[in-house]
């Protein structure tokens, strides 16, 4: 008999499939669960697939807990989460499922700023930079105040770019108008002309007509660049995008309809990723992915064995040698 | 128009002596205060309606294109143009219905002790004004700590039932049949065997309770599948992967000897359990935290405005206190309470908070079946739409408002008729 590892599913109705897949997690995430559920009911209708949105952190504390079979992600498991998985005794796998891009935005009629650079954008957003008007982030820029609008604190969205703009010890301003919901960023920045904003690129996509994306500096390119699809992919999009993730319980995993559901959701994820305004990741990653399944290998890629945090592209990450459980 | 000629009259008249002209002049200024207090309480009641009108505008002209059949009958989906709303709105029914059930008899109790039971020994007093001080506090607690107490007191039942192993599973429960779900050989997501099609197929052994262990499959097995909806006895083939036979059709039957099965359950519409967890009930029960206090508030005002002449009459013919309270004081504060059962019931219905943090599922395809299933709520599936990114989601959130707002209003309109009735009973 001859088995190979398979791409791409077929598309006949199955109603003899039961069950239920509980799933909680990112908001971020949730659009691209979302369709693949939808699709994924289409094809075996009589499992049941619930979809929550508890946050990426709140949703790890019910996976935890072993209350929930796939935990949605838009950043890596941390390390007190990775404890709990432990002390619970509950092996998960990780899998990437798509790209967010990071999108810095600025009103329409801003004219100045044509790209922004690390550190410029450290002295916007960061307590320490504090800059008060734009003529402190860059001279010859107008000498009006910055208005900054910024995601909720809680979500992964805000944790991801906290750590890449303030590290691990500094912190974000709390001068900042924080919204949960993502289209008040997008009202607000579009209402000022000195205002500026960063979110996830499906939302400056869907208000490219409000809103104008900032270019950032590639550090090792040294040359501006904007979140275009091709660019969140190739990676010089840097260091604004990142990876979102499920993470499966591997005890769930061998109920027959989570192990399809998860296989469907790998097989379409490079086709659902941008129906949803996320991009999709290198088929390579896909491939690693559906290997840790089969293997039953199960642990995080993102933390090293003395808990510090690994970081990197996900191609350079996710790799089995950088598995720990 | 009567205090303008009145004011000409005064104005009108002849001389008058020093005395009278400071009265008059004190008078005019009367007058005008009371004008201007006129004109502020018109303004104040018109800027309400204002805001009222300019948010029903807007939500109607951007939801009524958005009011399909699609929209009431559809389940969510990724796809605005197909997504619809009906697990949520009987999610909302379901959650709602039963939250009246049980706070309005709850409530009305409560309001009845407090004011037709007066106290009558000094610590009973002391008790009172504790109740009493208690429901004025917690009218002001915001719903979302509610939701915070639900999660600990319905949902996880304060882990009094927890086991080590398992927390939050159900401890005891009813009405759920187990089965172990087998997938065949063919079925594997993860691995196709060979170019030939072959079936997938799921078969089921039925287990006693949750908790036994997973079956192992051995050879002779007896097994169930699904067929049309039923499930029915078929013969399986349990083999090792590489003994297993060719053909497609006997293929498709063919059980892994190492398969580790799924457990899964079939649940009456009568299943109950023990911890709660996060269905509808424990839904219920944490709206009702919320709007008890209100209901009681407003029934013991409803009761309070009862004219105590005819409970002295009805006490004085000789009936018990419960016959004056069952004939005579309720039948007669029945509107009152329908009023403020009216304002409870609309703030239940719109709650999202609490619902967030003790169901928070934004994807479900079903309605609820039983008490412990899992649902959605209206609003939470509203609050859903607005905060993505796509135009259209926005434009289902308006239509799914107006039928949020539907609903309120055919609630609202029952209460009023049993409102209306009560009183032309009593006219």
């Amino acid at each position: 008999m001859v088995m190979t590892l398979v791409g791409s599913p077929s598309n006949a109705q199955n109603a003899g499939l039961r069950g239920k897949v509980e799933i909680d997690g990112s908001s971020t995430v949730f659009p691209i669960t979302e369709a693949a559920a939808a699709q994924f009911n289409k094809r075996y209708p009589n499992v049941t697939v619930n979809v929550g949105v508890s946050g990426t952190g709140g949703g790890f504390k019910r996976f935890t807990k072993g209350e929930t079979d796939i935990s949605d992600a838009s950043r890596p498991i941390k390390a007190s989460e990775f404890e709990a998985t432990k002390a619970a005794n509950l092996p998960f796998f990780e899998i990437p499922v798509a790209y967010d891009g990071l999108t810095l935005v600025i009103h329409k009629e801003n004219d100045w700023v044509d790209y922004l650079t690390l550190d410029e954008i450290k002295k916007i957003f960061t307590t320490e930079g504090n800059a008060k008007t734009w003529s402190q982030v860059r001279t010859g820029w107008p000498d009006t105040e910055i208005q900054i609008f910024a995601p909720g604190t809680d979500s992964g969205t805000f944790d991801y770019f906290k750590e890449v703009v303030a590290g691990k010890s500094g912190s974000l301003r709390e001068d900042m108008s924080t919204s949960e919901d993502d289209n008040v960023l997008v009202t607000g920045v579009s209402g000022s002309p000195n205002a500026i904003g960063f979110f996830g690129v499906a939302y400056y996509t869907e208000n490219k007509d409000k809103l104008n994306s900032v270019p950032v500096l590639n550090p090792e390119l040294s040359e501006p660049v904007s979140s275009t699809p091709e660019a969140i992919e190739n990676g010089s999009y840097s260091p604004f995008s990142r990876p979102l993730f499920i993470y499966v319980n591997a005890k769930s995993f061998s109920r027959p309809e989570v192990r399809q559901f998860v296989g469907f959701y790998l097989a379409s994820a490079a086709k659902l990723a941008p129906s949803t305004g996320y991009v999709a990741l290198p088929a390579s990653v896909y491939q690693e992915a559906r290997k840790r399944c089969l293997g039953r290998l199960t642990g995080t890629h993102y933390l090293t064995k003395s808990m510090e945090k690994r970081t990197g592209s996900v191609t350079d990450v996710y790799q089995t040698k950088n598995l720990i459980k | 128009m009567s205090d303008s000629a009145s004011n000409d009259t005064l104005t009108s008249q002849e001389s008058p002596s020093p005395a009278e002209r400071a009265t008059l002049v004190g008078g005019r200024r009367r007058m005008s205060t009371d004008r201007w207090f006129q004109r502020l309480c018109i303004a104040t009641a018109a800027a309400s309606v204002m805001v009222l009108v300019f948010l029903l505008a807007s939500i109607l002209v951007e939801g009524i294109p958005a009011l399909t059949s699609t929209l009431v009958l559809g389940t969510p989906e990724p796809n605005p143009d197909e997504a619809g709303m009906w697990p949520a709105i009987t999610g909302t029914l379901w959650v709602c219905s039963l939250c009246a059930l049980i706070s309005l008899p709850l409530g009305i109790g409560t309001a009845v002790l407090l004011e037709e039971f007066k106290p009558r020994s000094k610590f009973a007093l002391r008790a009172y004004q504790l109740i009493q001080l208690n429901i004025s506090n917690l009218a002001g607690v915001p719903s979302v700590v509610y939701g915070i107490l639900g999660l600990t007191a319905f949902v996880s039942m304060f882990s009094l039932f927890d086991q080590v192993r398992e927390p939050g599973a159900a401890a005891y429960e009813i009405g759920a049949t187990y089965y172990d779900q087998f997938s065949n050989l063919a079925s594997d997501p993860f691995l196709s065997m060979g170019s030939e099609e072959v079936a997938e197929r799921y078969f089921f052994v039925p287990v006693n309770a949750r908790t036994d262990a997973p079956t192992i499959p051995k050879p002779g097995m007896q097994a169930l599948e699904y067929v049309d909806n039923v499930l029915v006895p078929v013969e399986v083939t349990v083999t090792d992967p590489f003994d297993a036979p060719a053909e497609p059709e006997a293929l498709s039957y063919a059980i892994d000897i190492n398969a580790v099965p799924g457990r899964i359950s079939e649940k009456n519409w009568y299943y109950f359990r023990l911890p709660f967890g996060r269905g509808v009930l424990a839904g219920a029960l944490t709206l009702m935290l919320v709007i008890l206090p209100v209901v009681i508030i407003s029934a013991q005002e409803a009761l309070r405005a009862v004219p105590s002449s005819l409970r002295d009459g009805a006490l004085g013919i000789g009936a018990t206190p419960w016959q004056v309270v069952w004939n005579v004081t309720l039948p007669a504060s029945i509107p009152g309470i329908m009023t403020g059962s009216i304002l409870a019931m609309s703030r239940a219905i719109g709650e999202t908070a609490p619902i967030l943090i003790i169901a928070g599922i934004v994807y479900i395809r079903n309605s609820p079946h039983h008490l412990m299933d899992s649902y959605t709520v209206m609003p939470l599936q509203i609050y859903n739409w607005t905060s993505r990114p796509q135009e259209e989601f926005h434009q289902i959130a308006a239509g799914g408002i107006i039928l949020l707002l539907a609903i309120l209003m055919t609630f609202n309109a029952v209460a009023v008729l049993i409102r209306h009735r009560m009183h032309k009973q009593q006219v």
